[in-house]
């Protein structure tokens, strides 16, 4: 075990993210993801010689729009470059990228962790295309004696968004890369699925004694593929660094990638050489010229983001920070926070019903928020009968559940199985009566002071009307009849 | 700045060439060559004039994002020195 207290974690992410465009960043072939191998490519994604290369405007328009939610400059010109290396997934042996004169700048982000509110600068955001696929012949690289490349994601829009190294640990980490995705969802420029590779994260790592000015060596790890792998990664490599720094060792640059299985990070060093990358600018393509108007256009455009609409469900809806956390955690969740709220004004209500029965078995079937069946107005019937006692919260859990099965409306369910609440006197009366006979013990008890009794009595006469005996009549009425006896 | 042999290495390795040592010996000449007439361009007062990012006199040349034909997949592997699978078959490289 290290002394790691002794020094100060320094993390900067850099973050890609695949862009939600119909076609690729320089041709017109579709960014599908999936399909049969080498069937979404054209002369132009596949480098063949004499091919000229067109700027989708809708990549640039993405790529500004995540600017100005991320609070960036946005350049009035701006450039691609290429940036050359040897590596069978880029068939062009370059990649078309931003170098000097990226399209975003000087943006920031707000971020909490632990508790702590914190802003995490970014440095920029860059246009760029993805490269191809490489599927190895073994179970990993290095057992394999070829590759073979599929050239279907080379030419996808990607924007890089590179943060300042200001962030102080894997929480804090973790805190960005979440708070990232969210707005991107937010903004619809991205599907930002990790698992898909829609977002990908790699983390600049490094340690210097706790009061020190300069930073240390950096080690970069790619392949984290998950929130928690990111968390892992960043805590197994503070770990790893600082063992090397209090044996008197020092840090190697270098590029290590995360194992996940051995929760591990390994040097992925081959030759020092091959990161020259000699960037010069692409001359296939034209300067970009953006023009303040079309800017402001787009800033318009932009949907209320996270950070305003938690505070909106905070300080106008009188949820806890914590309810509206969660229910703004995701665009399409609260969009059909709002929805139901829309229909039944009782935003408490509405957000407990999210944040319980509805994530729970969101989650529980591995569901998105877009694919429940519940339609809003049926979620906001729901509630209106519970606070109306036409159903116990019991048996709305029962109709929730059926509803989130099949889409049918509550109504019908109530009807179909006979759910109404029975709060009619006379009716629970007879049933009380029927359960205070049958059971002489428990009344026995419960008139030798045993008051808890009468919860047994309750629970029986719940049982014998599966649960629609208005539990608060039942209560009273029990009480009654006991006291009579 | 003066170009060496062992810069023409590293560029040669970095380009994927492999290059005899006479032509090490030329390239070294001619890479000189070069550098030396950009130093007499450097004695131009540039201060004044922006950068040149394209030598084209245009800008923002954009297209709409719809999806247009693809290449038929017999054509995209008819060049592949070696397929298996629908796919270009390449060494391991690491």
């Amino acid at each position: 075990m290290s002394n790691s207290h002794k020094y100060e974690t320094v993390i900067g992410l850099e973050v890609h993210v695949e862009l939600k465009t119909k076609t690729k960043i320089f041709c017109s072939c579709p960014t599908e993801f999936g399909g049969e191998e080498n069937t979404h490519v054209c002369p132009v994604c596949l480098g063949l010689p004499g091919v000229l290369p067109v700027l989708n405007k809708r990549v640039l328009e993405f790529a500004i729009k995540a600017g100005l939610a991320l609070d960036c400059e946005i350049a009035g010109f701006s450039k691609f470059d290429r940036k050359n290396y040897f590596y069978p997934d880029l068939p062009k042996a370059y990649q078309v990228s931003q170098y000097d004169l990226p399209i975003c700048k000087e943006g920031r982000l707000e971020i909490e962790a632990e508790g702590k509110k914190k802003t995490i600068g970014i440095t920029r955001i860059h246009m760029e295309e993805d490269a191809g696929k490489l599927l190895h012949s073994g179970t990993t690289i290095t057992s394999s004696h070829y590759s073979l490349a599929d050239y279907n994601r080379t030419g996808v829009p990607l924007i890089e968004i590179v943060s300042e190294p200001d962030m102080r640990s894997a929480q804090e980490a973790r805190a960005y890369l979440e708070k990232l995705k969210m707005i991107l969802e937010y903004i619809d420029v991205s599907d930002v699925k990790m698992e898909q590779g829609s977002l990908r994260c790699d983390a600049n790592i490094s340690l210097r004694p706790i009061g020190a000015e300069e930073f240390g060596t950096r080690a970069e790890i790619k392949n984290m593929n998950s929130f928690k792998a990111l968390q892992k990664a960043v805590e197994y490599e503070v770990e790893r660094q600082a063992e090397i720094l209090d044996e008197g060792g020092s840090i190697v640059q270098e590029t290590r990638s995360w194992d996940e299985e051995k929760g591990v990070t390994v040097s992925m060093r081959s030759k020092e050489e091959a990161h020259d990358y000699r960037y010069f600018p692409e001359p296939d393509l034209v300067p970009i010229v953006v023009e303040p108007a079309w800017v402001e256009e787009l800033r318009n455009s932009l949907p209320e983001l996270p950070d305003e609409r938690k505070g909106r469900l905070v300080n106008v809806l009188g949820l806890s920070e914590y309810d509206a956390g969660i229910i703004t955690g995701s665009r399409a969740l609260a969009e059909y926070f709002d929805r139901i709220v829309a229909c039944y004004e009782e935003p408490k209500a509405v957000a407990n019903w999210i944040n319980g029965e509805f994530l729970r078995l969101l989650n529980a079937q591995g569901l998105e928020v877009t694919e429940s069946k519940i339609d809003p107005e049926d979620f906001a019937a729901l509630l209106r009968y519970i606070a109306d006692g036409k159903i116990s919260g019991k048996i709305a859990k029962e109709v929730f559940a059926e509803m989130f099965e099949k889409g049918e409306k509550p109504d019908e369910i109530i009807k179909r199985k006979g759910l109404i609440q029975i709060s009619d006197e006379g009716a629970l009366s007879a049933v009380v009566e029927k359960i205070v006979a049958g059971n002489p013990k428990s009344v026995e008890d419960y008139k030798a002071g045993k008051e808890k009794a009468i919860g047994f009595l309750v629970g029986q006469v719940m049982k014998e009307t599966k649960g629609q005996a208005n539990p608060g009549l039942v209560n009273k009425l029990l009480q009654e009849r006991l006291e009579s006896l | 700045m003066k170009i060496t042999q062992k810069d023409v290495e590293h560029v040669a390795l970095l380009s994927r060439l492999k290059l005899s040592e006479e032509d090490k010996d030329k390239y070294t000449q001619s890479l000189n060559a070069i550098l030396e007439y950009m130093e007499i361009l450097n004695r131009v007062d540039t201060s004044s004039i922006e950068p040149t990012a394209h030598v084209l006199p245009l800008k923002n040349v954009f297209r709409e994002d719809e999806a247009g034909e693809t290449l038929e997949k017999e054509l995209v592997l008819a060049n592949a020195p070696d397929r298996e699978n629908g796919c270009f078959r390449v060494p391991r490289i690491i």
